[in-house]
């Protein structure tokens, strides 16, 4: 069994050998560093999908201590970022599965844009909670899309979870409160709802998935109890836009980093922590039902940064 | 999309426009200027560094420096390579072979299968071809479904193969059933794969030596962020890729992707996709883009969208009644309607030179479109022909049959009055278009607010009021 931090080393390590790399040569120990020098650095962070206001702000923020003394080797200059870093995404609730509802079933919404992942990590989270001993039910609410009612049955086959599918075109939020009433009549635990990817630019289409939220409230009071908005670790700067606009429709209660095992860097996470401070949950690192982790801001930033962990291999 | 890559450069045009003579200080405040609206905009770091140099470079020298108008010379530089990075000229499928054969590749998520649908309708519709479409991801659970869901929805014949793993077997046996068909164009989807994964990658490779493909698209989501480059670069080299098509154009990504992707790879943009239907896949023109990120607006595109929506003897009817100032409220209706099936108001002013600033002093609701038609058809036949007959008891019977406030109805009217006179604007445009649809080449492109089309400076002038 891999250590949860190599796991997240490894998928980042293509991010980080160039975000080292790019600071190793930035900065020389023998001369001082020059405005330039973090100019540099500021280009790399923007690189990693930070964004020009973080990474600015991140920068100005390291060259005061360095002006100040507080930093003086490259090493530091890592370590900090890694524990700025940290700090910005060690929202409350951080790498927390969820918080189960008073009356069960808890109710997971997964909402998101287009191709982020929403219905791999339906079932991902299936086969995770399934595992620990849930009653796990999965509500396929992406009655547009062709065929993805049929990938998410797929899914539930291979997971061996319940189903509850609505036909092509159906209205959504009837199926969601269908789920809701057979998760809540059936004694499940937790209640998945997988929506159809929408641009949060849509306005009929986000005004959709405030109705399936009302809905399922109708069937479970209380609910949705968890909102998880599913984001691309390869989408730049726009996630940012996309968790602003997404939790003004359904208040986001969490956040899925998907794809991280690709070269995607998830560094979008930082400007949408900064902003909105919403926690990430879990991070997703492969194709296969068990490549789903509970994300964890300390490891990801030393990943990121290849910071040395004491106690990690 | 490039909205706010538009919004940017507007405002850092306007600051160079606005003055006599430019001092080189000028020129390097606005290229820094320019360098983070790209850097906002998620156009990868080195690419956008790479354009501020050449544009520097240019705009500091003598012609720029020494003009009569540097700002406005500035702006032209800035105009140029922005269409050198985006391309010239819209490059067309290569259709030669028959079938010929087109790859669709990328990340997971980009949007394959759902553009895969999207070429294939396009390209009966279009080119009148007969297209065979081939389920080629093997991986992703209910890809296959998908296909031939979407070659039922428009009844477009698929190929799969659920006894096989092997994707070379598949396309192999797709190409049979192409020339079986005797089909044009055979158009394989083939699964998300990262593009450092190199036993995938390898597999597709392997697909390319064993069908030859006329074209192999990269498909790729206008979201992407800085790693865009990494994307296109490791594709490219493995299987030299013939085109791009850019997908979910319809959110609000500033869309520097696309300028990162086109730079690194030197291929053009073949295709955008702008919503979740099937009809939402358009044609990508370099030089009308650079113009819409330049907030110059895109008048041809406008034309053609409006073209796609107006049969040719009905425009020309139409053309003759705005020219006759006799456009009445039947007619509103119907280009209402036909307005609400291009994308709505607010896309259509996008396209407008100069719309920029009215637009954000306008407030459209696009539900409002609703109220209006529900308000014209509470009206009589006559009451459409001519709105002024609406005198106070008229509308208030109007307004109580539609359930709107009386002011609703007076706001429409005023408003249909506002309209007559710009649409009799556009009509005189209409009419000095050569036929090809063109318009008359446009003058010298000035920002700042200068030169604005005669519609536009009527439409700002009642936006004031």
């Amino acid at each position: 069994m891999k250590s949860l931090f190599s796991i997240f080393k490894n998928g980042l390590q293509k991010t980080a050998t160039s975000l080292v790399r790019g600071v190793q040569s930035v900065f020389t120990e023998t001369k001082p560093w020059t405005a330039e020098d973090f100019e540099h650095l500021e280009g790399l962070l923007i690189q990693a999908d930070l964004g020009v206001v973080t990474a600015a702000e991140l920068v100005n923020d390291l060259k005061e201590r360095y002006d100040r003394g507080k930093i003086a080797t490259r090493e530091d200059i890592r370590r900090a970022m890694a524990e700025d870093v940290t700090k910005i995404l060690e929202v409350a609730g951080a790498g927390n599965p969820f918080t189960p509802a008073a009356k069960p079933p808890t109710v997971v919404l997964l909402v998101g844009v287009n191709g982020t992942g929403k219905t791999t990590t339906a079932a991902k989270l299936a086969h995770l909670w399934q595992q620990d001993g849930l009653k796990v039910m999965l509500a396929a609410c992406d009655t547009f899309r062709a065929a993805a009612v049929e990938q998410l049955v797929h899914w539930g086959a291979r997971v061996n979870c319940p189903v509850v599918a609505g036909k092509p075109n159906s209205d959504p939020a009837a199926v969601a409160f269908d789920a809701a009433t057979r998760a809540r009549n059936e004694g499940m635990d937790i209640l998945l709802v997988d929506t159809a990817g929408r641009q949060h630019t849509r306005k009929a289409l986000m005004d959709e998935l405030g109705k399936i939220a009302r809905t399922i409230a109708k069937a479970c009071p209380g609910a949705p109890h968890e909102v998880w908005l599913t984001v691309d670790a390869g989408i730049g700067t726009n996630a940012v836009t996309q968790a602003r606009e997404f939790s003004k429709i359904v208040p986001l209660t969490g956040l899925i980093i998907t794809k991280l095992d690709g070269t995607g860097r998830g560094g979008s996470l930082v400007p949408i922590c900064r902003e909105l401070r919403i926690p990430v949950r879990f991070a997703g690192l492969g194709e296969r039902e068990t490549d789903l982790q509970p994300f964890r801001p300390d490891f990801f930033a030393q990943a990121l940064f290849e910071v040395k962990v004491t106690g990690s291999p | 999309m490039f909205e706010k890559l538009t919004d940017r450069f507007h405002d850092i045009f306007r600051n160079l426009t606005g003055r006599g003579a430019l001092s080189e200080a000028n020129i390097e405040e606005a290229m820094r200027e320019v360098r983070r609206a790209l850097l906002e905009a998620d156009v990868n770091y080195k690419v956008a560094k790479e354009f501020v140099e050449s544009v520097r470079q240019e705009c500091l020298g003598e012609k720029v420096l020494r003009s009569i108008t540097p700002g406005q010379q500035a702006v032209k530089v800035v105009n140029d390579h922005l269409t050198a990075l985006l391309g010239g000229a819209n490059e067309p499928l290569n259709l030669a072979a028959k079938p010929a054969i087109f790859i669709l590749i990328g990340l997971q998520g980009s949007g394959k299968t759902t553009t895969a649908g999207k070429l294939a309708r396009l390209l009966r519709g279009r080119d009148k071809k007969d297209v065979l479409l081939a389920a080629c991801d093997l991986k992703r659970p209910a890809a296959i479904d998908q296909i031939e869901v979407l070659g039922r929805e428009l009844d477009i014949p698929t190929y799969a193969r659920r006894d096989t793993q092997d994707v070379v077997e598949v396309v192999r046996g797709a190409r049979a059933e192409a020339s079986r068909l005797n089909s044009d164009v055979l158009i394989l989807d083939t699964a998300g794969r990262l593009q450092i994964d190199t036993d995938l990658v390898q597999e597709l490779v392997r697909v390319k030596d064993a069908v030859q493909p006329q074209e192999i698209l990269l498909v790729a989501d206008a979201a992407l962020g800085q790693e865009a480059v990494s994307v296109a670069e490791h594709f490219n080299q493995a299987l030299g890729i013939t085109g791009i098509i850019l997908t979910k154009l319809d959110g609000d990504a500033r869309g520097g992707a696309a300028l990162s992707i086109r730079h690194v790879t030197g291929r053009p943009i073949k295709f955008i996709g702008t919503g979740e239907r099937m009809a939402d896949l358009e044609a990508f023109h370099p030089e009308r883009m650079a113009s819409r990120i330049l907030g110059m607006g895109d008048i041809v595109s406008l034309v053609e969208k409006a073209a796609e929506q107006f049969e040719e003897a009905e425009s020309r009817e139409l053309e003759e009644k705005m020219r006759k100032n006799s456009f009445d409220l039947n007619d509103f209706l119907s280009q209402l309607r036909k307005i609400k099936n291009m994308g709505g108001i607010l896309a259509m002013l996008d396209l407008f030179p100069g719309t920029k600033k009215f637009k954000d002093g306008l407030n459209v609701d696009e539900n409002q479109l609703k109220h209006v038609e529900g308000i014209i058809c509470g009206m009589t036949a006559a009451e459409r022909r001519d709105p002024e007959l609406l005198n106070a008891n008229r509308t208030r019977r109007v307004a109580q049959g539609s359930g709107v406030p009386v002011q609703e109805v007076n706001d429409l009217v005023s408003r249909f009055r506002m309209m007559r006179e710009m649409m009799s604007g556009l009509g005189g445009q209409l009419g000095k278009m050569s036929p090809d649809g063109r318009l008359p080449a446009a003058p010298p492109p000035q920002i700042g607010g200068r030169h604005i089309n005669p519609i536009m400076m009527r439409m700002r002038h009642r936006g004031r009021r």
